[in-house]
């Protein structure tokens, strides 16, 4: 599995990276995308939608299963990553660089955790 | 508790994502993933594990009369060497498996049925037993391979004697050798492609699938789990027990009227399918036209008027959109039907479409 140290992880299995003036962007990691398989369509959310901690804020399906996508924030959306709608196997290919939303005016957030804690409690997952 | 093919530990060695299905614990896919399987499967070809499908041997004096009575398709006249397949009905007219029978020799049928009705199957069966006959489940005796795709042929050929072969659709040769291993051979499948089924005693199992596989690797041959076994499926409308059938859908209403011979003297659900007339739903295809993918029960709408229930769905690699199937009020079920289909609470649109999605060409 691959894991990156500039973001932070939520036992959801998202991603978490600080982009600077309270903006946050979020991705599913690449555990989880390993565990979908083969993405084949993502229901993205719109721009100004408010996403709520805890809550999924956006479906994706691959070949075999639907799975919601939890918001690791509270905060409104402030950018979708449209690309993804026409070919959302960019999540497969590189899902720390295929972010799915940016989340800015951030109220409050998960307890993350770091790179070493997240394998340990996906590797205890899996 | 699971039970474990007799190929389990080569999936595992393959990179196999093992999970359970049907009583047994199966690959859902290898390293590849479902969509390259799928591919595979329709350019080149795929392998397979189906050890998990269940075998019935039925066998003396009265086994034709048996066979006949217990299934719904007329096995009376039919060639050695040769499989049919039937649904097998309760006394309701619904349907407690389908499966497909092979013609050994007269007064000796192999019956090939769903791995998780196995039992239920061999309960049903042996409980309508009449006159001489034995019936037999054999299944753990049995490995049970799928090379399935456009090169399945020449995979064969460069392991057996290509003369030995089955060549039409639906019929098998009992005993040849594959690899050296004493073997069935039939020309059957679950993909919509063409390809064979390869049974063989369950302790080979490990070494034919190895040496199949060592055989058509420079074809692009490549090991394909229950994923993409389910997609190619449902891409060629194959019903699916569960799914499209169930103790509570009649033949007529899955589209399996063909397999239904209601001029034969007698068998088990004839009469209740007698009284019941024509199908009141009907199993269709839907093209998902709008965005996103319709699973397994989903409601079907014609404006706000629910007009029936999907029962399988998918987004089809080869085909690249999604489909379903699903069972609607008949006076809905025309080809170019607008619905809409709802998806966890969001309406998407769809067309019924014909049957199959994927023909092979």
């Amino acid at each position: 599995m691959e894991l990156r140290d500039n973001v932070k992880y939520a036992k959801t299995h998202e991603w978490v990276k600080e982009l600077g003036d309270g903006v946050v962007e979020i991705g599913i990691t690449d555990f989880a995308q390993d565990a979908l398989g083969d993405i084949v369509f993502i229901n993205l959310p719109e721009v100004d939608d408010e996403v709520v901690m805890e809550t999924p804020f956006c479906d994706v399906e691959s070949v075999k299963a639907v799975s919601d996508v939890y918001s690791p924030v509270t905060g409104v959306i402030c950018q979708v990553n449209e690309e993804l709608a026409d070919n959302p196997a960019l999540i497969n290919e590189s899902a720390f660089d295929a972010w799915i939303i940016r989340v800015k005016d951030v109220k409050e957030h998960e307890d993350f955790l770091s790179a070493e804690e997240y394998e340990t409690f996906a590797n205890e997952e899996a | 508790m699971e039970l474990k093919t007799p190929i389990y530990d080569y999936h595992v060695e393959l990179g196999g994502k093992i999970v359970p299905f049907g009583g047994f614990l199966l690959p859902v896919q290898y390293k590849t993933g479902v969509i390259a399987e799928h591919k595979a499967v329709r350019e080149k070809a795929g392998l397979f594990d189906v050890s998990h499908m269940g075998e019935i041997l039925i066998t003396g004096r009265d086994a034709l009369a048996n066979v006949n009575m217990l299934l719904t398709n007329d096995f009376t006249v039919m060639e050695d060497g040769r499989c049919r397949y039937s649904p097998m009905c309760n006394e309701e007219g619904g349907i407690v498996d389908d499966l497909i029978v092979y013609k050994i020799k007269d007064e000796c049928y192999l019956i090939i049925v769903n791995a998780s009705n196995t039992d239920k199957d061999f309960a049903w069966m042996t409980a309508h037993a009449f006159g001489d006959v034995k019936m037999e489940n054999i299944s753990e005796q049995a490995a049970q391979a799928a090379l399935q795709g456009p090169l399945a042929r020449e995979i064969m050929t460069r392991v057996c004697r290509a003369e030995e072969l089955p060549e039409k659709y639906y019929t098998f040769t009992r005993e040849m050798e594959v690899g050296g291993i004493p073997c069935l051979v039939s020309r059957t499948g679950y993909t919509g492609e063409a390809g064979y089924e390869i049974y063989c005693a369950a302790e080979r199992g490990e070494e034919l699938f190895r040496l199949l596989l060592e055989a058509g690797k420079d074809l692009g041959l490549i090991p394909c789990g229950l994923g993409a076994r389910d997609t190619l499926r449902l891409e060629a409308a194959m019903p699916l027990y569960g799914h499209e059938m169930s103790d509570e859908i009649t033949p007529a209403e899955a589209d399996l009227g063909f397999a239904v011979k209601m001029n034969k003297d007698d068998f088990i659900g004839k009469k209740a399918l007698e009284e019941k007339g024509p199908a009141a739903r009907k199993r269709v295809g839907l093209r998902i036209t709008g965005r996103g993918i319709a699973r397994e029960h989903c409601d079907v709408y014609i404006e706000d008027r629910k007009v029936g229930e999907t029962t399988s769905g998918t987004f089809c690699p080869h085909l690249n959109h999604a489909v379903a199937m699903a069972l609607l009020e008949t006076s809905s079920a025309s080809v170019g039907t607008s619905v809409s289909v709802d998806v966890r609470g969001r309406r998407i649109e769809a067309e019924v479409v014909s049957l199959p999605f994927y023909k092979r060409a």
